[in-house]
């Protein structure tokens, strides 16, 4: 070795120490613009994407017109969580993948299931090499009269279901999923319970913000809305006063 | 061995900043304080903050000051020759997603977050924010720097669509003012650029000339209020 010191055993944090290479090494990096919870749910007649339309920069909501729900092909779209300009990029890798199906010119195109599979071995592999794409991606399509919806997370766990939800959506939303969604629910009752959902996050998640965008996968093609706003209900007595009939209390 | 508490002489130069662009109907207004801080020091009081990478493109820089002058040097390497080869006048979006490459590419090593703003004749005046990261938004305005923390509720406020030049560029100077009265690592004076699809225009706000806000008071010569 040149006389060039190792990163081992320097009193570095653990992310540095794996390597004994000296020079920059890339490592787990930290998220700076994050967008928060993305829900999926299967209906009827395909599958429903649902996210704000916020990126925080900490605990700032920085930027608040921000679509995180994007169209791949004709058959799918991508829904992301996490660090903004990771999805960007992970946009950029889907458009090229797409783009090459294209130019083949075959009479084929990829499904929505090909293409969550090539996610997941783009973040598996990252994360495989300590450098990951800090999201979690929620992935929905139909192709054939067959119904899609999937995730793929930051360290390349995937899996499928009947509903989905990323970031707190997992704790806040699914259990309403659980109690509430069945197979043939119709598009309104699909977004009636995504509304009920959304409402829930913005009231308890912080980084929420009352401005959402849902999507609509069918046979016939996808559809995002453009953002609007959920109805809110802060006009209770209890609210009100909220110390009254506990004496004492704060 | 105690050193004699200069650490500020090995701190690194971070432009502690405000940095600000609107856009407006006809072009794109550009502002930023001039303070360059390492550590607690004000390395330089009268910093340009505002730097051109074409002759219709122009860039903000906020953070270390090494790595933003980096990327914008290297933004406008590539433009130049992209603009060799294009035969025309690069576009903003260009611009910026190439600033977006190199700052996206080298997340883990650099720290600046920039402002890329310009005009050319397909968008007319665009606004693009790169902030830390290397996430790309186009945006109808854009703020940086650590005084820009102070700016949120104002701007919520006091932005409003289609604003006029005037108005655009009396809003950048008020915000800019603002963050600097609060903001300890933003300072100076207040530089502003305008361009639209006539060319560049820069303007200058001295330090004393700023309105003056809560608890600040004017400067008047003499020692009347040593000798009252």
């Amino acid at each position: 070795m040149t006389g060039k010191q190792p990163y081992v055993g320097q009193g570095l944090e653990a992310p540095h120490a794996f390597t004994l290479m000296p020079g920059p090494t890339k490592h787990t990096q930290y998220p700076y613009v994050t967008g928060t919870s993305v829900l999926g749910i299967k209906y009827k007649d395909g599958v429903l994407i649902a996210a704000d339309t916020a990126a925080s920069y900490g605990s700032t909501v920085r930027y608040k017109s921000v679509e995180r729900l994007k169209a791949c092909g004709k058959h799918c779209l991508i829904g992301a969580s996490g660090e903004i300009s990771d999805f960007q990029q992970i946009l950029q890798y889907v458009d090229k993948l797409i783009l090459n199906d294209y130019m083949w010119d075959d009479g084929n195109n990829l499904s929505p299931k090909d293409i969550h599979n090539y996610l997941t071995r783009i973040m598996y592999n990252k994360r495989n090499n300590f450098d990951p794409l800090w999201n979690t991606l929620v992935l929905g399509g139909v192709k054939n009269g067959e119904k899609y919806l999937g995730v793929v997370t930051m360290i390349g766990v995937q899996y499928v279901d009947n509903h989905v939800a990323s970031g707190f959506g997992n704790h806040l939303a699914r259990p309403i999923f659980r109690d509430e969604w069945h197979e043939n629910l119709t598009l309104e009752e699909g977004i009636q319970l995504l509304e009920k959902a959304l409402t829930v996050l913005f009231y308890r998640d912080r980084s929420a913000i009352n401005k959402v965008q849902v999507a609509n996968i069918t046979e016939a093609g996808i559809n995002i809305s453009e953002p609007y706003a959920l109805k809110t209900n802060w006009d209770y007595n209890a609210f009100k006063n909220p110390t009254v009939g506990a004496e004492g209390s704060w | 061995m105690a050193e004699f508490g200069c650490e500020w002489n090995d701190a690194p130069h971070s432009m502690g900043t405000t940095i600000m662009a609107v856009q407006y109907d006809g072009g794109v207004i550009l502002g930023a304080d001039s303070r360059t801080t390492t550590g607690v020091y004000v390395a330089n009081r009268a910093s340009d903050k505002i730097t051109e990478l074409t002759e219709n493109v122009y860039i903000c820089r906020s953070g270390s000051a090494a790595d933003s002058q980096l990327v914008s040097d290297y933004a406008r390497y590539f433009l130049n020759q992209h603009t060799i080869q294009l035969g025309q006048n690069a576009t903003v979006k260009t611009a910026a997603n190439i600033v977006r490459q190199l700052s996206y590419g080298n997340k883990s090593f650099l720290e600046c977050g920039l402002i890329v703003a310009g005009w050319d004749k397909y968008e007319k005046g665009s606004v693009y924010g790169i902030p830390l990261g290397g996430t790309i938004l186009r945006l109808p305005f854009a703020t940086g720097g650590s005084g820009s923390s102070y700016l949120y509720g104002f701007l919520d406020q006091a932005w409003k669509e289609g604003m006029s030049k005037q108005e655009a560029e009396e809003l950048v100077v008020k915000a800019v003012s603002l963050a600097m009265a609060r903001d300890g690592s933003s300072g100076g004076v207040v530089r502003t650029v305008i361009i639209d699809s006539e060319g560049v225009t820069r303007h200058f706000y001295p330090g004393d000339k700023l309105p003056l806000y809560y608890e600040e008071i004017a400067y008047r010569p003499g020692l009347e209020p040593m000798t009252a």
